[in-house]
C-alpha cells in the first residue's frame, strides 16, 4: 500500500465511523454542533498519531503477553497531555466536550489501530496511518455535527441563519441516533458505487 | 429542591421527619440515573455493547448483571483512590491513567475470583467480563462521580443505578431487535442503521422522563 493510500483510505474505504463502526460513544455524544465534532476529531487524531508512533517504536521491546496494558498506558498518557493542553488553550471546547475527552482512552479506534497496524509497521507508516484514520474520523464527526447543527439549531459553525424555527430534537439525544443512522445509509449507498 | 412531582407520600414523610433529606437526594440520584439521564440513551456511554451485544434478551440480561457488578466494585475502588491517593498527593491529573488501569485489572481479578468462588455465576457472566474493559460507561461513570463530588455511599448508589439503567436500555432494545429480525427492512437500512434509528425512537420515549425529579 502506497503512502498516499495510507492517508486517503480512512476517508472512504476504511472510514472508522461509517464503515468500521468504531468509537460510537464520542461520535454520538459530542456531535451536537459542527465545531464540537471537529474538536473531538482533531483531539482523537492527535492522540492516534502520537500513540501509533510510540507503539511502533517500542513494539520490539514489549513482551507479547503484556502488550495490551502497555498500549493502554501509552494511549492514556497522550490523552492526559491532550486534556491538559485543551484545558489551557481552548477552555470553552474543553468544557463542552466534558467527560468525552478522558474517554478517548477507551475509544476502540485507537487501541484497534495500535494492535492492527502500529504493532506491525514502521514509525513513518504508523504516523501516516494515524493521519489517515484520524482524518476520516474528524470528517465524519464534523459532517454529523454540521447536519445536527443545521437541522436542530439553524446554524453552521456558530453562524446562525434560521434561529428558533428548527426542531431542537436534532440537538438532543434522539437526533444523534437518527442523523447517524440515515447518514450511514447514505454513505454506504455512495461508497458502494 | 424538592419538586412537586415527587409523590405526595414522600413529601408527607419528608414533612413529618420520617424521611430524611439524604434519602430524598439518594432517591433523586437513583431515578435520575436510571430514567432521566439514562446512560445509553441520553448520555451516550456504552454504545458499543448496546449495539453489539443486545440482539437477544437473555444475553442482554447477563451483560447488564456483569456491568452492574463491575461498576459497583469500581465505584468503591476509584473513589478510595481519588480520595486517599490522588488528592492528598496532588496528582489529580493522573486520574485517567490510574482509573483505566484499575478498571482493567479489576475486571481481570473479578474473572479469576469468580471462576474460583462461584463457578455457576462465572458460567453466567464469564463471557461478558472481558468486554467490560472497553465499555466506556465504566470509566465514564467513575470520572463523572469524581466531577460531581459524591461521597462514597452516593457514588456507589449512583454507579449501580447507572448500571441498572444500562441493563434496562439493553433489555428493552434487545426485545425490539428480536422482533425487527423477522420484519422486512429495506436493503440499505439492514443491520446497524435500523438499530440506530430504533435507538433514536427509544431515546425519544425516555425523553418523557425529563424533569421527573430534580437532578442531583
Amino acid at each position: 500500500m502506497s503512502r498516499l493510500q495510507l492517508i486517503t483510505k480512512g476517508i472512504i474505504k476504511e472510514n472508522p465511523t461509517f464503515v468500521l463502526i468504531l468509537g460510537m460513544c464520542p461520535t454520538l455524544g459530542v456531535t451536537s454542533s459542527a465545531i464540537n465534532g471537529m474538536g473531538m476529531g482533531v483531539a482523537t487524531m492527535a492522540v492516534l498519531i502520537m500513540s501509533n508512533m510510540v507503539i511502533s517504536m517500542i513494539k520490539n521491546i514489549v513482551p507479547d503477553k503484556v502488550r495490551i496494558p502497555v498500549f493502554i498506558v501509552v494511549i492514556a498518557s497522550f490523552v492526559t497531555i491532550i486534556e491538559m493542553l485543551m484545558k489551557a488553550y481552548v477552555p470553552s471546547l474543553y468544557a463542552s466536550l466534558g467527560v468525552f475527552i478522558p474517554l478517548i482512552v477507551v475509544n476502540c479506534i485507537i487501541l484497534g489501530r495500535a494492535e492492527a497496524f502500529a504493532s506491525k509497521n514502521g514509525v513513518i507508516d504508523s504516523a501516516l496511518d494515524g493521519v489517515g484514520i484520524g482524518l476520516g474520523f474528524t470528517l465524519s464527526l464534523t459532517a454529523i455535527g454540521a447536519v445536527r447543527e443545521i437541522l436542530g439549531a439553524g446554524s453552521i459553525f456558530g453562524y446562525t441563519f434560521a434561529a428558533d424555527v428548527m426542531p431542537l430534537l436534532f440537538i438532543l439525544a434522539p437526533g444523534g441516533f437518527f442523523v447517524l443512522g440515515y447518514l450511514m445509509v447514505m454513505f454506504n449507498k455512495i461508497a458502494k458505487r | 429542591m424538592v419538586e412537586t412531582n415527587i409523590s405526595r407520600e414522600v413529601i408527607q414523610g419528608f414533612a413529618t421527619g420520617t424521611i430524611s433529606v439524604e434519602a430524598i437526594t439518594l432517591f433523586a440520584v437513583v431515578i435520575g440515573a436510571i430514567f432521566v439521564n439514562n446512560v445509553v440513551l441520553s448520555q451516550f456511554l456504552g454504545i458499543c455493547p448496546f449495539l453489539g451485544v443486545s440482539s437477544k434478551v437473555n444475553t442482554s440480561l447477563g451483560m447488564g448483571m456483569a456491568v452492574t457488578f463491575v461498576m459497583a466494585l469500581s465505584a468503591v475502588v476509584t473513589w478510595s483512590l481519588q480520595t486517599f491517593v490522588l488528592v492528598p498527593f496532588g496528582i489529580e491529573y493522573m486520574q485517567t491513567i490510574v482509573f483505566i488501569l484499575v478498571i482493567a485489572s479489576l475486571v481481570q481479578m473479578v474473572e479469576i475470583v469468580l471462576k474460583k468462588v462461584s463457578p455457576s455465576l462465572y458460567q453466567a457472566l464469564g463471557i461478558f467480563l472481558p468486554l467490560i474493559t472497553t465499555n466506556c460507561a465504566v470509566l465514564g461513570v467513575a470520572i463523572i462521580s469524581v466531577q460531581k463530588d459524591f461521597d462514597l455511599l452516593t457514588s456507589v448508589i449512583y454507579s449501580v443505578s447507572i448500571a441498572i439503567g444500562f441493563a434496562l436500555a439493553l433489555v428493552l432494545f434487545a426485545g425490539i431487535r428480536e422482533r425487527l429480525e423477522v420484519e422486512d427492512v429495506p436493503q440499505g437500512m439492514r443491520g446497524v442503521p435500523i438499530a440506530l434509528i430504533t435507538a433514536g425512537l427509544l431515546a425519544m420515549a425516555f425523553m418523557g422522563f425529563a424533569n421527573v425529579v430534580p437532578l442531583p
